[in-house]
Parts: structure tokens; C-alpha cells; sequence
């Protein structure tokens, strides 16, 4: 096959090319640039988008020994996920960019490029793992051998027939160290980078400062759920339902327990806040359903709504070829509309869908 | 290392010369600093002395006249900063960062260019007419021979005639002119750059020609070597190499033209043949015979590279930042083409090693990569 190995200049992506061409494909790094404006050299954690990262993917190909390329998506990127990102905030949710990077760039304006070029498949250092065994032999996603760095719930929204064009041969990898043996063994000099984890595109981190910047001051009320006026904020994009620190109200609540963010309104600019457990759901209901099999409703799943969070038991409730609902066995915080909801089936995935409305 | 590549962008660097590479071995292991006094380094400063000779000679100047630098982006640095303490300097739009970002960081001032790529004569008047009558009368006026993405050759008399009726001196960066157009004499230009890897010498190694009646301020300090204006132990054995492939680009220069006028030729027909929607890029202008620029309106250039390399042909889309993404071009934007145009903008340029087999090369793998590349354009259209 004719692969295109996305290379960030990571350990990761440089493994997995090697993995590929090892394999016997014939492998073309490619690093994308998504930032107009790129810093010369590379500070905190952030992991693909300065000159000193694609350098680093460079020297990684010459080493795997595969032509490299560094293709310009920085327009695609700031259209289809910086933007929609902010968009997202100032209507009230909370979108994990990753996820859109994942479908609208790594898997699809990369992956679109790479077809029109000949390629058969993308190859990344994604952790998850592509089977076979999904309906009419279609594929099938599950999450990685390690458990820390599975990331088969930002991945579930490129659907099988994203996968189909996919490579992941990080995913059987059990143990991170592995893959850092695998880079060291094969000189890939790359083997010592920190791991990055922040939205890359924020590169001091501070995301909060960045919406601020980006979506300016929109002054409104802090209320409680009953209307009562707390205070004031300075923009409904600064707050995330869950929330609990820098909701910057003076008085303490009458009960002195702590006050979270319950919902965000941006039509009328308003903030309500309330005690935890107002905040807890069992219900969660979600759009743009994209399913790897057929789920009816009394299916037993887990649902996962963060990266980085753990699975709770769930079963559906209502389901059409758009929309789903599922009942949580255990009531979980701090959901909000945009956010991701991953179904699985122990380590299966089962669907990808957006959180739109608490119940 | 063997390169079985079709190999056709001499414009970005082209092969060292057998006779070059000699040159550039045998004086490197002589040892001696030029400046010393001693037997070793007069042993050394008469190589670099032969080699600053021959160059001097090649290029009809004084041997005091050369300064040596590691490249035309320092000798257009020495020249232009070398001038900005006796007035403005003046660059033109369309010229290469070396500069443009001088002028730029100068605070200088950027001469237009008509839509064939040649300067605004009248621009150019008025902005030294203007430059006058503010009480700061420009000191220099650069203006580069052949445009180093376009090929387009600048009218340098008329150019000089303006700028000397001023009192401004005039520097040309002839780096991509050498050997390919006849170079401007020394009562046209007061200063001239050229770059060794572009002529077959090795990269680290350039010239600026300087008449001595310009009164350049030195950018660096140090030992004072070369009047001062550019300090630094002196390396005979680049220089020694640039001289070796001066004499070889200088000696069949007429000759070398035709031939890559031929083979340009050849390309832009077999180009026509395949895709009569190509625009060649100020094709009724004055241009170098080596360089062809073709724009294929709907193309993106990205993908048309790509599948050129993979197909084993080197060319590029002109300019090329560092990180290795390919910029929207500065010559075409001020040259006012579309940007539906200028994404597709591919040179293909030749040198002493080109034949009739890389053009042939080039044409078998164009359909391919033209297709894949108006695919790509219709994706983001």
C-alpha cells in the first residue's frame, strides 16, 4: 500500500512510520503546518506546530528513510478548528478541538490531499486499535493495549468509514516505554520529547486568556437557578459547565458549599451557578450519531464524555439514525453540550455523538 | 553521491564544477592565515591573491575593488547597510529577501513594477524626485539583473541613468545573471553582488563588487580586513574555487546561453502541447534563458511538486521559507497576479549539467502531476 505517515515531529508519529514501512508499505512522511505564524523553536509541551518540530519530522524520515514533505493546512486548520472552536464557546459548549482536528484535518483535508496523490491510507501514532470484525467485515475501532494513552475517543468520530483509509500501529503498544525503545532502537532521535497534552494551538496554555482575547468582553449576570442576580462576569465564553474555580463571585453561598457553573446562556448572557449536585445528570442526550454498528435501544454500554475520563455504565434509550439517549447507572458532572459522548462496549467502540442539551 | 534525479532548479543551487572542486581541495590544505607575515601565510595570501586576480580580471575590475563574502545575501547586506548611512536606500518590489527585507528593516523604500516584472521608471523618478525635495536624497538604488523566480532581466542603463542624475549609486544583485546575461559594466552599477553556488562553486562563498567612490560603512567590526568593510580572516580556497567556476561560466557564456535558450524553449513548447491553458510568466519581457515560470491557472503548486519528486524531477514553486512551506509569492503579488494564478506558479530552471533528457523527463511526468494538482484545486475551490 501507499501510505502517508502524518509525522508531528513527535516519537509517536515518527514510530509509527517506521512501523509502516517496516511493514512493507511505501511510506511518505508528510508534516502538516497549522499554524500561519509558526515559533522557531519549541517551548512547553506542545508537540507539532513550531520549525523546530517539523525539523525534528525531517530528521526522523531521513532516519526511517522516507521522502518528507511539509504541507501547508494552516488555512484549513484555522477555519475548520480554531474557529469553530471559539464559535463553539461563544454559543455556550465546550468542543474538544482534538476531536474536530481528528475528523475535519488528520482524517479528512489530509486524508483527501493523500487520495488525490495516490495514497491508499494515513498512518499516525494515534493509540487505538483498527479490527476487522465490525458489521459486513467493516471496521472496527477499539481502544489502545495502553489504557493511559488510549485515544480511541477522540478518533470514534472518523466512523468506519474513516477507518478504512486509517493506519494506527501504535495501538497494540502496551506501554509507552515500548514505543520509546522502538525510537531509540531505531535512532530516531526524537525518543525524549515530553509528551504534549495542552490544545496546541494555544501555546501558552492559558485558554481561558485566549478565548478572552479571541471573543473579547460581553458582560452579564451570575445568577442562581432561581434567577437571584450573584454578580457579574465578563463573558459567558469564560465558563465551562462543571466549573467550580475563577467564577469570581465575592460573597460565599448562604450555605457555604462550594458553587459550580450550571449552565452557560449565551442569549441572555447569563451564568447560573448552584450546588454540586444540581450539577449531576443521568441522562445524556446527543447529535450527529455516528454509529459502528446497529444499536437498539435496551443496549447495555458505557459512555465516556472526556479524553481523559472513565466510562460509566449506560444503557440507550431512544436512538435514530441521528440522535441518542442513554441512561447512566451512576449520575456524572459537569456535562456539557459539545462535548463528545463516545459509546463503548468494553473496549469496542460502538458510536461517536455530540452531547446537545442536558436532560 | 551520485544524483539520478532530472534535476532543474539551478536557480535555487546548481553542481559544483569538477574544476571547482580541485581548485577548492588544493588550496584547502594549504596552511597560513593570508594576513600573516610569515612564509606559511604568504604562501596562502598568494593563492587568495591569484584567485582575487583572476576574478578581478574575469569581471574587468581592480582586484581592490572585490570584497569576499560567504554569499550574495551578505554581499547585498554589505552593500545596501554599507550605503543606508548616506541616505535612503531603494530596493525593488520584486527582488529577492536578501533585499527586500534589507530595505524593509532599512526603513527604505520598495520601487513597483509594471505587470511584465520590469521596474516603474516614472515610480522611480518621482521617489527620488520626492526623496530630494524631503532634504534625504537617496544613497542607493538596487535593482537585481534577472529575477531570481521569473527570470526577468531590469533595463539597468535606464535604471543607472535615473539613479546617478540623483546622486545615487546603484548596486545590482547579478547573482542569477551570471553567465546566463551579460553583466553591467562599471559605469552602470557602483556595486554588484555575486554568489559562488550559483555558478558551480561551492555555497559559502560570494562577492560584492564595490567601487571604492561609495563610501560603505562597514556592517561588522573586527581586524579590519578587505578596507575594512568586511572583517574576517580571508578563505583563499573559496575564493580560489569561486574564481576556478567564474573562468568556466565566463568562458562559454554565448555559447552556454543559446543552449539553455534552446532547451527553455523546447520545454515551454512541449508545455504548450500538453496544457494550452499554461501562462508563462512575463514571457514578452526581457528574461534569462534559463529560467521557465509557468503558471497553470486551477493548479495547486503543492501537489504538482510532490508528484514531480516522486516522479524524480526537482523543480520549485520559486521561493521556499525554511520550514519548508511553500509561500505565497512576494514577486508574483507585486507583479499584481491573482492568487488563483499564483498557486500554481512552478520554475523550472537550468544550469551547465541540463539536457534535453531532463526536459524530455519533465514532459512525461507533467500530465500526471497537472491532473493531481487541478484535482487538489478543485477540492479547495
Amino acid at each position: 500500500m501507499k501510505v502517508l505517515a502524518a509525522m508531528s515531529g513527535g516519537v509517536d508519529s515518527a514510530v509509527a512510520a517506521a512501523l509502516a514501512k517496516e511493514a512493507g508499505h511505501d511510506v511518505v512522511g508528510v508534516h502538516m503546518a497549522l499554524s500561519k505564524n509558526r515559533d522557531q523553536t519549541r517551548s512547553g509541551s506542545r508537540g507539532c506546530c513550531t520549525v523546530e518540530d517539523a525539523s525534528d519530522a525531517r530528521r526522523a524520515a531521513d532516519h526511517i528513510g522516507i521522502p518528507y514533505y511539509v504541507w501547508d493546512l494552516s488555512d484549513d486548520f484555522h477555519d475548520l478548528v480554531v474557529k469553530d472552536f471559539l464559535a463553539e464557546y461563544a454559543a455556550g459548549r465546550t468542543p474538544n478541538p482534538c476531536v474536530r482536528c481528528n475528523e475535519r484535518i488528520k482524517f479528512e483535508a489530509l486524508m483527501d490531499r493523500a487520495r488525490l496523490l495516490g495514497f491508499d491510507a494515513v498512518c499516525t501514532g494515534h493509540y487505538a486499535v483498527i479490527g476487522t470484525d465490525g458489521p459486513d467485515g467493516a471496521p472496527s475501532l477499539h481502544r489502545s493495549a495502553n489504557d493511559a494513552k488510549d485515544q480511541s475517543y477522540v478518533l470514534a468520530v472518523m466512523g468506519p468509514e474513516g477507518l478504512k483509509r486509517a493506519m494506527f500501529p501504535l495501538g497494540r503498544f502496551a506501554d509507552k516505554a515500548e514505543v520509546r525503545a522502538e525510537a531509540d532502537r531505531r535512532g530516531l532521535g526524537v525518543g525524549h520529547k515530553p509528551d504534549s497534552y495542552d490544545i496546541c494551538f494555544i501555546a501558552d496554555g492559558d485558554t481561558r486568556g485566549f478565548l478572552q482575547r479571541s471573543l473579547g468582553e460581553a458582560p452579564g449576570e451570575i445568577v442562581t437557578p432561581e434567577g437571584e442576580v450573584l454578580g457579574e462576569h465578563r463573558g459567558t465564553h469564560n465558563f465551562t459547565i462543571g466549573q467550580r474555580k475563577g467564577i469570581g463571585l465575592q460573597q460565599p453561598a448562604q450555605d457555604g458549599r462550594p458553587r459550580y457553573v450550571l449552565d452557560v446562556k449565551p442569549d441572555t448572557r447569563q451564568v447560573v451557578v448552584g450546588a454540586a449536585e444540581l450539577l449531576s445528570t443521568r441522562t445524556l442526550e446527543a447529535a450527529d450519531l455516528i454509529p459502528f454498528e446497529d444499536l437498539e435501544v435496551g443496549r447495555r454500554v458505557q459512555a465516556q464524555i472526556r479524553a481523559h475520563g472513565a466510562a460509566t455504565g449506560a444503557v440507550v434509550t431512544a436512538v435514530d439514525s441521528e440522535r441518542i439517549t442513554v441512561d447512566l447507572d451512576e449520575p456524572i458532572r459537569g456535562v456539557a453540550p459539545g462535548q463528545t459522548l463516545v459509546l463503548y462496549d468494553g473496549d469496542r467502540v460502538l458510536a461517536s455523538a455530540t452531547l446537545d442539551r442536558r436532560a | 553521491m551520485v544524483n539520478n534525479r532530472t534535476y532543474l532548479d539551478h536557480s535555487a543551487t546548481t553542481a559544483l564544477r569538477p574544476a571547482a572542486r580541485d581548485a577548492l581541495v588544493d588550496a584547502a590544505g594549504a596552511l597560513g592565515n593570508p594576513t600573516s607575515v610569515h612564509t606559511s601565510g604568504r604562501r596562502v595570501r598568494g593563492i587568495l591573491d591569484d584567485a582575487l586576480q583572476e576574478i578581478a580580471q574575469q569581471l574587468g575590475v581592480p582586484r581592490s575593488w572585490l570584497i569576499m563574502t560567504s554569499g550574495g545575501t551578505e554581499a547585498d547586506n554589505l552593500a545596501l547597510r554599507g550605503a543606508a548611512h548616506l541616505g535612503p536606500v531603494f530596493g525593488l518590489a520584486t527582488d529577492h529577501p536578501a533585499v527586500v527585507q534589507t530595505v524593509q528593516a532599512l526603513n527604505g523604500r520598495l520601487l513597483p513594477v509594471h505587470r511584465d516584472g520590469t521596474m516603474d521608471l516614472t515610480a522611480l523618478e518621482t521617489a527620488l524626485d520626492q526623496a530630494r525635495s524631503d532634504g534625504a536624497p537617496a544613497s542607493l538604488v538596487s535593482a537585481a539583473l534577472v529575477n531570481n523566480e521569473t527570470g526577468v532581466v531590469q533595463d539597468l542603463s535606464a535604471i543607472a541613468g535615473l539613479a546617478h542624475r540623483y546622486g545615487a549609486a546603484v548596486h545590482t544583485d547579478a547573482v542569477q545573471a551570471t553567465g546566463h546575461v551579460q553583466l553591467p559594466d562599471f559605469d552602470t552599477v557602483d556595486l554588484m553582488s555575486l554568489s559562488g553556488h550559483k555558478i558551480g562553486a561551492p555555497v559559502g562563498v560570494g562577492v560584492l563588487v564595490a567601487q571604492p567612490d561609495v563610501k560603505l560603512a562597514a556592517v561588522g567590526t573586527g581586524g579590519g580586513q578587505q578596507r575594512g568593510i568586511r572583517s574576517g580572516t580571508l578563505d583563499a580556497a573559496h575564493a580560489a574555487s569561486f574564481a576556478a567556476a567564474l573562468r568556466e561560466t565566463l568562458a562559454d557564456a554565448a555559447a552556454e546561453q543559446a543552449r539553455l535558450g534552446s532547451l527553455a524553449e523546447r520545454l515551454r513548447a512541449g508545455i504548450r502541447a500538453i496544457d494550452a491553458d499554461a501562462v508563462f510568466t512575463a514571457e514578452d519581457s526581457p528574461h534569462a534563458p534559463h529560467i521557465v515560470h509557468v503558471q497553470f491557472p486551477g493548479a495547486v503548486q503543492d501537489a504538482v511538486l510532490f508528484v514531480l519528486d516522486q516522479a524524480g524531477v526537482d523543480c520549485s514553486a520559486g521561493s521556499a521559507c525554511s520550514s519548508g512551506v511553500t509561500q505565497a509569492s512576494h514577486v508574483l503579488e507585486a507583479m499584481g497576479f491573482e492568487e488563483s494564478l499564483m498557486r500554481g506558479a512552478i520554475r523550472f530552471s537550468f544550469g551547465w549539467t541540463s539536457s534535453e533528457q531532463d526536459v524530455d523527463a519533465v514532459l512525461q511526468a507533467l500530465p500526471d502531476a497537472l491532473e493531481r494538482g487541478r484535482a487538489m484545486g478543485r477540492l479547495f475551490a
